[in-house]
């Protein structure tokens, strides 16, 4: 119950940034759109809906990284977190009541995507609604990168690195907007060592049925979810702390 | 019957001694003001009294319970208006409300009803639709000292309430700050020494993290030998060994 008010808020909170409505749901949105009419005038295998709205959802939900460690570090810089300290919530209140309340949004941002999808010709298939499922994974990621940065970082470093960098890195290492092949070398193997690729292609998998080709990915995507909630984890009672 | 009492309290930070073995009593019901200069150990008092910074040695007990110990009791029964107004901005003035009565595990009813009572009594009736951010500096401030006292704290910690605020303003806190007299322990902390003789039992006075003496203000007045608080306060901390 304590728990759920301090959920609740941080909900509100990040719904009613106009900033964030816009890049977590319009922004993807114009993409989607935008790639499709490139690709109805010059086709490009890379941009044909089913490879294109898996990259769309992956890259969508790298802004949910910003929104939510925005959201931290702005308490962290304002009283408002010293104030909460101070009452009954428990560490396990705040954590929970800082990831969890963002889950629902990305999955949210995910179904309306790939609906978008569905309008622009995609089919409808139970796997398309196993897709959206296993953005979850995906989702709680970059969460957790928020929790993690919005506990170390200040509320104008955030904007640097979880707006500009994370961003632009999920864009390039992700084969989301070119092929990663065609680059080779020691660009592909770094990609092929972080989660955002392997997110992309789980997903692409998932869309075309393929559930075998996107187990492989999915534990890559599992397991940095699960090393980066432990970490933020500990970032966050870390700064507690030292509060 | 004491609220606070605090045992040799100290807090170290590498080669600084913020709080040095400070014995303090505050009595049920008092409201007691901490004086000092920047650096006199004040917010880090609070700090530790609240559980906010973890003492380096000694202790202190509100209404009997220890925050080395029992911190998770002292929680339930404090509560601390900051001296930055700490309100979530994109939250109305009634959610601000709302959020403190949940963290405090209010039901939904008796939250509803400590919400219309609060707001009532600090004249937000009219503006608990609008977002807090939007809130002029004065309305802020009301608000965040109304979303302490939503849990009917034991001990209410106010740190520079009025800090930044116009004449008009400062007045009106006054007035409500005078109301929880006799109600509940506050402490509190100011750089206004009119705002401290105005409204404290007794003042405590710190320097360098000591505590140089502690009295109602006709006492300090009689003390320094003067009739104006703020030339005794200045006197007593110019003359103060630490």
């Amino acid at each position: 119950m304590k728990g759920l008010a301090f959920s609740k808020r941080n909900d509100l909170e990040v719904l009613r940034d106009p900033l964030n409505l816009f890049f977590g749901v319009g922004f993807p949105i114009v993409l989607l759109l935008l790639l499709t009419a490139i690709q109805a005038n010059i086709p490009v295998t890379l941009f044909e809906i089913e490879r294109l709205t898996p990259g769309i959802a992956v890259f969508g939900l790298s802004f949910m990284t910003l929104f939510s460690a925005t959201l931290i570090a702005k308490d962290r810089s304002s009283s408002f977190l010293q104030r909460l300290y101070t009452t009954p919530l428990t560490a396990g209140d705040f954590i929970l009541g800082y990831l969890l309340p963002i889950l629902p949004i990305c999955m949210a941002q995910s179904v309306i995507c790939y609906a978008v999808a569905v309008v622009l010709g995609l089919e409808v298939t139970v796997h398309v609604l196993i897709s959206v499922l296993l953005t979850l994974p995906v989702a709680l990621l970059f969460v957790s990168l928020g929790l993690l940065c919005g506990s170390i970082f200040t509320d104008k470093q955030v904007g640097g690195i979880c707006g500009a960098l994370l961003t632009n890195l999920t864009a390039w290492l992700s084969g989301v907007w070119f092929d990663l092949g065609l680059v080779g070398g020691a660009f592909q193997k770094i990609a092929g060592l972080l989660p955002f690729f392997h997110a992309v292609e789980m997903e692409r998998a998932a869309v075309r049925g393929d559930y075998a080709g996107a187990f492989p990915h999915f534990w890559w995507v599992a397991g940095y979810a699960a090393v980066v909630t432990a970490a933020a984890v500990g970032a966050f009672l870390r700064q507690m702390k030292n509060q | 019957m004491n609220a606070i009492k605090t045992i040799d309290l100290t807090k170290k930070y590498k080669d600084l001694t913020a709080v040095n073995r400070l014995n303090l009593t505050v009595r049920k019901g008092e409201l007691l003001s901490l004086l000092g200069v920047n650096g006199a150990g004040k917010t880090t008092t609070i700090k530790m009294l609240t559980g906010l910074t973890r003492p380096t040695s000694g202790d202190a007990f509100l209404n009997g319970k220890s925050i080395l110990t029992q911190s998770a009791a002292v929680r339930e029964m404090i509560a601390v208006s900051p001296q930055e107004t700490a309100v979530a901005p994109n939250l109305t003035v009634r959610e601000n409300l709302e959020l403190m009565a949940g963290v405090h595990g209010f039901q939904k009813s008796e939250a509803k009803d400590k919400v219309t009572e609060l707001s009532d009594c600090f004249g937000l009736g009219e503006i608990t639709g609008k977002r807090a951010g939007k809130l002029s500096g004065g309305w802020q401030r009301r608000l965040s000292i109304a979303m302490a006292l939503i849990s009917d704290p034991q001990i209410l910690f106010l740190d520079e309430p009025t800090l930044g605020l116009d004449v008009l303003a400062r007045g009106e806190l006054w007035d409500m700050i005078r109301t929880l007299k006799g109600k509940m322990t506050v402490i509190l902390t100011t750089h206004y020494m009119e705002e401290a003789e105005a409204l404290s039992d007794r003042v405590a006075i710190l320097k360098s993290g000591r505590l140089l003496l502690t009295g109602t203000p006709a006492e300090i007045k009689s003390r320094a030998g003067t009739d104006k608080f703020d030339e005794a306060f200045v006197r007593i901390v110019k003359e103060g060994q630490p």
